[in-house]
């Protein structure tokens, strides 16, 4: 089967930093493949290339067998490429359900119709008279918001109504992962869920991460947690300077001697991080 | 070809005092990533200390210089102490509005205290001009060459070679990164407020001497000019501010020199509109950049909206429906107009602005392009009048969206200024295109307002005719909010980044907005027209839009209800108090500061 997502040489600079150094790599559906790295390694660089948000300075990012190397996010979105982000970043001011409306922006029909040069001018005329049709997408999308909120538990559901500034940090990586799924999306991107969480937090998380795996999607996954990784992933590569140093299965990654002297030459800054974070 | 070296020279020259302005801009924005939009009010106050000391006081060249640089600093280093210290914590917007509420208040105590009357400002120089090749240049011109190099030789060293100058070098490569090491900002803020209010200052004095006049006006288009050559050279780059302002110096000198004085502006705005779409980085900004993603923060203070019930806001409209059936005075009635003519606007701008996040100082263009269309509309083709203003109002919002639409692409405080700068172009080109808009005499004789042939010449016709108006374009708007809309441009406005990973594009959701708040701007801009009967180029001025936007801040960013709130109270208060006309900018300045410093989120709150 040909793979969901391909990257051949992709590469950019940053003045005379090389974040991302000619990377390769293939994702088969329905597989989980986690990306570790010392900081700085280029992980997150690596995520901006692949889902719009930074051109590449060469390679190729091909999706679903097709090029979409430097299509917009916006684009990307709609193809089904949803992502979170490292620092987080929930629309501040609206509701918990709001937040996860926008995750389902580009599942909307009824009230964007596909109409080339107006079609804005509709859906600015929908949204004003909201017929019939509209009306039950809107209804039907709320439902399905408070579905995918049930999947964390009691945290979010009780919060629906309140704006997203006042959520707690962990409570924020939640919505982001729940406005990610709103997408449905065919990929997903992960980029550090578990930062600055707690060790139940941690591990409520990785459950619900093994519970999308379990359900067939297709994630790519940033993590400096090992033991995570370890568990979730059906293979993971290394990066470390822009450089893809390792690729395989868990243990064999884990003992390879230059993933080893990759941590330890950066004073194992990852591990440090991820319990200075923690 | 004599003249083309004169053109020349004159752009030189024109360049170099843009440039003492810009440098100062530059010198900001590199350290606390601020465009100070107070900086042509330094340079306002400079002038006008200038014309003190040489007319009244008398003092010999050198000495006013000194005085002018002294006074502007001190100037500079207030407006850092109490302006803007005080909301280094704050939502980034903040700043930004304070240095616009600084400025109006400054531009008005010169205005009070010196009457808005032009001055002469002799220039104590001998006149007389030598002969070079094939131009001539005169001591003033060699004076303003002198004081520019000096300046420039003078930040220099104390960049380079000072410690402090070390501070805020360091300062501007990372803030953080410099506060780390012990740099300590509040000083290399005061340094950098002080040096850019002196040089500001001296360039105001300047320019009245080689004009021989200072006026008030100067201040507003010292800002624009100096933020124009700030941003051609790449904002926060001090020696591509040097260079920017060389370059719109020439550009407007030779502008003038093919198509007369009224384009020089036209030009300068143009260069900056064409820079912000294809360089907003600048002229000589290094290959294209990410923005790295921490990026967060929001521009806007989160907030709980204060909810209304309902049976109030009705109870209100009621009031305020069946008022002129009371025994009310007819000036109560006019004070009321103004008021729902300002709350079209501030719906549209708190749409712009508040809903989606742009952050517009160019509103009042909108008015004038659905004034322009409708007063024209209604003489020249007889349509009718309640057509015409409909008419207005959607040519506001095709129009006003296509000119805005360059600076779709640009982010937090550089939509400000592409937004002024392309106010300031519209009015330019109703000035200049007399053929269609009769040019600066302005169309007269306006019909009034008229409903199905019947003309409202009644105060309460009139005042029906507005309220119901901005209560039907309020209703819709409180419907749009309510929409998928809504919460799409919530999310641009929080988080554009984020908003597109979810599929929102800029372009379609913030044209949305340009066309809906486009059409309530035009709407209300027609129906001025018909109540004036007369209108200009400057009927709608910088002035409103910061009017506006002060309604939009008072109300509470994005609110329907505030809105209205905002322009009863920004309109009425003053009439209640009797306050003088003349003060009046000066205290919604006053609010605006008072606002954004001590409850951003207005007084129904942030939707
Ligand atoms: N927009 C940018 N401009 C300049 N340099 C950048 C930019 N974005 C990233 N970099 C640099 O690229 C390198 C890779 O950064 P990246 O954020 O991809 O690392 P990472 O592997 O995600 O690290 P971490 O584990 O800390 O998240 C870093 O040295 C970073 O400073
Ligand atoms: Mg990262």
């Amino acid at each position: 089967m040909a793979p969901m997502l391909t990257l051949r040489g992709l590469t950019r600079r940053f003045g005379g930093l090389t974040a991302v150094d000619a990377i390769d790599l293939d994702l088969a559906k329905g597989e989980l493949v986690s990306i570790i790295g010392p900081n700085s390694a280029g992980k997150t660089t690596l995520f901006n290339l692949v889902t719009g948000h930074d051109r590449p300075d060469a390679g190729a990012v091909l999706f679903e067998e097709r090029d979409v190397t430097a299509l917009s996010p916006e684009t990307l979105a709609a193809r089904g490429i949803a992502r979170t982000f490292q620092l987080g970043r929930v629309f501040a001011n609206l509701s918990v359900m709001d937040n996860i409306l926008i995750g389902a922006h580009t599942r909307l029909r009824a009230v964007r119709p596909a109409v080339p040069v107006i079609g804005p001018l509709i859906e600015l005329g929908l949204a004003l008279l909201r017929p019939a049709s509209v009306k039950a997408e809107e209804e039907r999308l709320r439902e399905e918001v408070k579905i995918i909120l049930a999947r964390f538990g009691e945290r979010l559901l009780p919060r629906i109504d309140q704006p997203a500034y006042s959520l707690s940090y962990a409570n924020r990586r939640r919505v982001e992962i729940a406005r990610a799924l709103a997408l449905k999306p065919r990929l997903l991107l992960l980029d550090e869920p578990t930062a600055g969480m707690n060790p139940s937090e941690t591990a409520e998380m990785q459950g619900l991460v093994a519970e999308l795996k379990a359900e067939g999607l297709t994630i790519l996954l940033i993590e400096h947690k090992l033991e995570m990784v370890m568990r979730l992933s059906d293979r993971v590569v290394v990066m470390d300077e822009g450089k893809k140093i390792a690729e395989g299965a868990g243990e064999a990654v884990r003992n390879d001697p230059k993933v080893i002297e990759a941590y330890l030459g950066h004073g194992l800054s990852g591990a440090a991080e991820q319990e200075s974070a923690a | 070809m004599s003249s083309w070296l004169d053109y020349t020279i004159n752009g030189l020259i024109v360049g170099n005092v843009y440039a003492l302005v810009a440098v100062g801009l530059a010198l900001i924005f590199g350290v606390s990533r601020l465009i100070n939009f107070a900086q042509g009010s330094i340079y306002l106050v400079g002038a006008y200390i200038g014309w003190v000391a040489v007319v009244q006081l008398h003092t010999p060249l050198p000495l006013t210089i000194i005085v002018v640089a002294a006074a502007a600093a001190l100037v500079g280093l207030v407006i850092e102490r109490f302006g803007l210290r005080p909301l280094q914590n704050s939502v980034r917007i903040a700043p930004l509005l304070a240095t616009i509420g600084i400025s109006f208040v400054l531009d008005q105590l010169v205005m009070l205290t010196f009457s808005p009357n032009p001055r002469a400002l002799p220039s104590q120089l001998p006149d007389v001009r030598f002969q070079v090749g094939g131009g001539t240049i005169g001591p003033l011109d060699l004076l303003i060459a002198g004081v520019g190099l000096t300046s420039a030789l003078l930040l220099f060293v104390f960049l380079r070679y000072s410690k402090l100058g070390w501070a805020v070098r360091a300062a501007s490569q990372d803030r953080d990164a410099a506060m780390q090491m012990g740099v300590d900002v509040n000083r290399v803020n005061q340094a950098v407020f002080g040096i850019a209010a002196a040089l500001g200052g001296v360039s105001g004095m300047l320019v009245g001497m080689y004009y021989n006049q200072i006026d008030t006006a100067m201040s507003l288009q010292a800002t624009l000019k100096g933020v124009v050559a700030e941003v051609v050279g790449g904002a926060g780059n001090v020696p591509g501010a040097v260079i920017g302002s060389l370059l719109l110096g020439l550009v407007e000198s030779y502008g003038v020199a093919v198509f007369g004085t009224s384009y020089r502006n036209l030009f300068a705005f143009l260069l900056l509109v064409v820079v912000l779409v294809l360089r907003p980085n600048g002229l000589f900004a290094s290959a294209r950049q990410a923005p790295p993603e921490p990026l967060t923060g929001t521009f806007i203070a989160p907030s709980r909206p204060l909810r209304i019930p309902r049976w109030a806001l009705l109870a209100a409209a009621a009031i305020f429906a069946l008022l002129p059936l009371l025994p009310v005075s007819f000036y109560v009635l006019q004070t009321l107009i103004n008021a729902w003519l300002l709350g079209m606007l501030a719906l549209s701008l708190t749409l712009v602005a508040g809903t989606i996040g742009q952050v517009s100082l160019g509103h009042a263009a909108l008015l004038a392009i659905g004034a322009y269309t409708s007063a024209l509309l209604s003489l020249s083709a007889a349509v009718p009048v309640g057509l015409a203003i409909i008419a207005g109002g959607l040519m506001s919002a095709a129009l006003g969206t296509i000119l805005i639409s360059p600076s779709f692409r640009l982010r937090g405080h550089y939509v400000s200024i592409a937004t002024l700068a392309i106010g300031e172009i519209v009015s330019l080109v109703i000035l200049n295109w007399e053929s269609v808009t009769r040019g600066p005499i302005g169309i007269s004789g306006i019909p009034p307002l008229s409903l199905f042939g019947y003309d409202l010449v009644s105060p309460a016709s009139i005042y029906w005719f507005s309220f119901a108006v901005m209560v039907a374009l309020a209703l819709l708007q409180a419907r749009l909010l309510g929409s998928h809309l809504g919460r799409s441009f919530r999310a641009i406005r929080d988080d554009d980044i984020a908003a597109r990973a979810y599929g929102l594009s800029l372009n379609r959701y913030k044209s949305l907005a340009f066309i809906f708040g486009g059409f309530a701007a035009g709407v209300s801009g027609g129906i001025a027209a018909h109540l004036y009967s007369y209108i200009n180029h400057e009927t709608f001025n910088t002035q409103q839009s910061i009017l506006a936007l002060t309604v939009v801040i008072l109300g509470g960013l994005g609110n329907v209800v505030g809105a209205v709130v905002g322009s009863v109270a920004l309109v009425g208060l003053p009439e209640l108090f009797r306050i003088a006309a003349e003060y009046r900018i000066l205290i919604y300045g006053i609010v605006l500061l008072l606002l954004v410093r001590f409850r951003p989120q207005g007084l129904l709150g942030t939707i």
